[in-house]
């Protein structure tokens, strides 16, 4: 039942979310605290930008991702000459593309998070002689747990769960960017519906699983501050 | 200290211009009395560096905050100030011993258990500030801002949302501190006793201009009203009898009865700040 390619697409699956969550917590950070704390006449644009993969249909994304990473594309041919292959259908590939449709789902917890904090925390590290580093660590950072956990855990999930974008830019190549979701739609197509069942099952336990985990800590989170 | 500071800001009756030049001994206890929207906070905030000024000089001891025409302005961190927050701005997630460390360039055990005793929280230290009541949480901020040995201890009306009683507590506890660590203090406030006990200046702060300065006891009382007592309070009720008025004055928590007549209760409404004077038999009533 659990045959090696199954259990390559779930490990694969949840490989991708892990690594893409880990890049977009450290990438969305800063992005966020940007957003939150510094106005800039450019924030509009960036702020649209940020939101874009929320609105755009997956395939759209998957196809300007195509387009810029193909070798004939700019991006696509630096990265060729650098690298010595390009990044389309290849596991990198797909991080880069999960990074960017998840983008918002990590950004925008954060940034909302970061302007729950009362200014005058921050104001009162800075007259406690704490640097801007020391106050995000110390102050900032510990009273928005739950907004952080909120973020790791929708990049998480929205990663497992997208579909468009990784059938669009990495195919379905088994063990390399066949991932769960592409391979329930594969085997209905095939009228493989036990195998279908059993993917789905697993991604619907795993997942399930995780989000209760989650949200059981969140509670502790916001119950210790309202202690 | 010497504090001159040109500003301007937006207040909810249009723009005006903040400007103060104030020149304070180092170690007094100063007030800035006035309505809200006045720029008081402002001040404070441009002490601390927290907000900029247009123009101005500030000058700490020997060593100078501000400097508009020579560039200078120190980020917050740099500057010695010590700032007690209207809201207190505890750190929800670090402890009562915690937060006053976190004030500490290095931490110092016995210079916390000194500052947790000073400020009666020595049973409180492991506790979070979301467990405690207003006076404990304005205690730990005072403890904290002070924590850093400052060169200046900044108050924005640290005191203004406590009840009576915790308030005079509060206050001797500044005294105390005051005394102790022998800083340059300003305070915010609006309550005149709190004025009166606890500083040696006052300065009356009106959109944006200081109209007047002085010892307390000279800014709020006039010259011609030379009673042999004084009391500051807030009027609670007025009623008329007869030919004269009754007004009820707030004094503490007495209320005490004074009789106006007609053309001096005109002047005086409920709510009114006073002072009450006594010149040998009777007690008469001026607004402050």
């Amino acid at each position: 039942m659990f045959d090696q390619q199954f259990v390559e697409t779930i490990f694969l699956t949840f490989r991708l979310a892990f690594i893409t969550t880990v890049i977009l917590f450290f990438a969305g950070l800063p992005v966020a605290y940007f957003l939150a704390y510094k106005d800039f006449r450019f924030k509009p644009v960036v702020e649209t930008v940020v939101s874009l993969p929320l609105v755009l249909p997956p395939t759209v994304l998957g196809f300007y991702l195509i387009v810029l990473l193909s070798p004939e594309g700019f991006l696509g041919g630096l990265i060729e000459k650098i690298s010595g292959h390009s990044l389309l259908f290849t596991f990198e590939g797909l991080v880069l593309g999960s990074v960017v449709y998840s983008f918002p789902f990590m950004v925008h917890p954060l940034q909302s998070g970061f302007s729950s904090i009362p200014p005058s925390l921050i104001e009162a590290s800075y007259t406690l002689g704490k640097s801007r580093i020391e106050t995000l660590l110390k102050v900032i950072l510990p009273n928005m747990k739950p907004s952080i956990l909120t973020g790791i855990v929708l990049t998480f999930a929205h990663t497992i769960g997208e579909f468009g974008v990784v059938l669009m830019i990495g195919g379905s190549i088994p063990g390399e960017t066949k991932v769960a979701s592409i391979a329930i739609y594969e085997e209905v197509e095939a009228l493989n519906y036990d195998r279908a069942n059993l993917y789905a099952l697993v991604l619907f336990l795993i997942t399930a699983f995780i989000l209760i985990v989650v949200y059981t800590v969140n509670r502790r989170f916001t119950r210790a501050q309202n202690l | 200290m010497i504090l001159k500071l040109e500003k301007r800001l937006k207040g909810s009756e249009g723009e005006f211009l903040l400007n103060v030049d104030m020149d304070i001994p180092e170690g007094s206890f100063v007030t800035i009395f006035g309505r809200s929207g006045a720029g008081k906070t402002t001040i404070l905030r441009m002490i601390a560096g927290l907000e900029k000024p247009d123009r101005g000089f500030i000058k700490v001891g020997n060593s100078v905050y501000y400097d508009s025409s020579a560039g200078i302005d120190l980020p917050p961190q740099k500057r010695k100030v010590g700032f007690v927050f209207q809201d207190y701005a505890l750190f929800p997630n670090m402890t009562v011993a915690e937060n006053i460390l976190f004030g500490m360039e290095k931490p110092d055990r016995g210079f916390l258990d000194y500052l947790l005793e000073l400020t009666g929280l020595e049973k409180l230290a492991d506790r979070k500030p979301d467990t405690l009541s207003g006076g404990q949480k304005q205690r730990v901020a005072l403890a904290r801002a002070v924590a850093r040995k400052p060169e200046i201890l900044l108050l924005d009306e640290p005191l203004s949302a406590l009840d009576m009683e915790t308030r005079k507590m509060l206050q001797e506890e500044l005294q105390r501190i005051h005394r102790d660590m022998n800083l340059t203090t300003f305070l915010i406030s609006h309550d005149f006793s709190e004025v009166f006990r606890l500083s040696d200046t006052v300065y009356v702060l009106d959109r944006g201009s200081i109209v007047k300065q002085g010892r307390p006891e000279d800014v709020f009382v006039q010259e011609r009203l030379s009673g042999k007592v004084k009391f500051s309070g807030e009027i609670v009720d007025i009623k008329r009898e007869d030919v004269v008025y009754i007004v009820s004055v707030l004094i503490g928590n007495r209320i005490i009865k004074v009789v106006a007549d007609p053309a001096e209760a005109e002047d005086l409404s409920i709510g009114d700040r006073v002072v009450v004077a006594s010149k040998a038999f009777n007690p008469f009533i001026i607004r402050v």
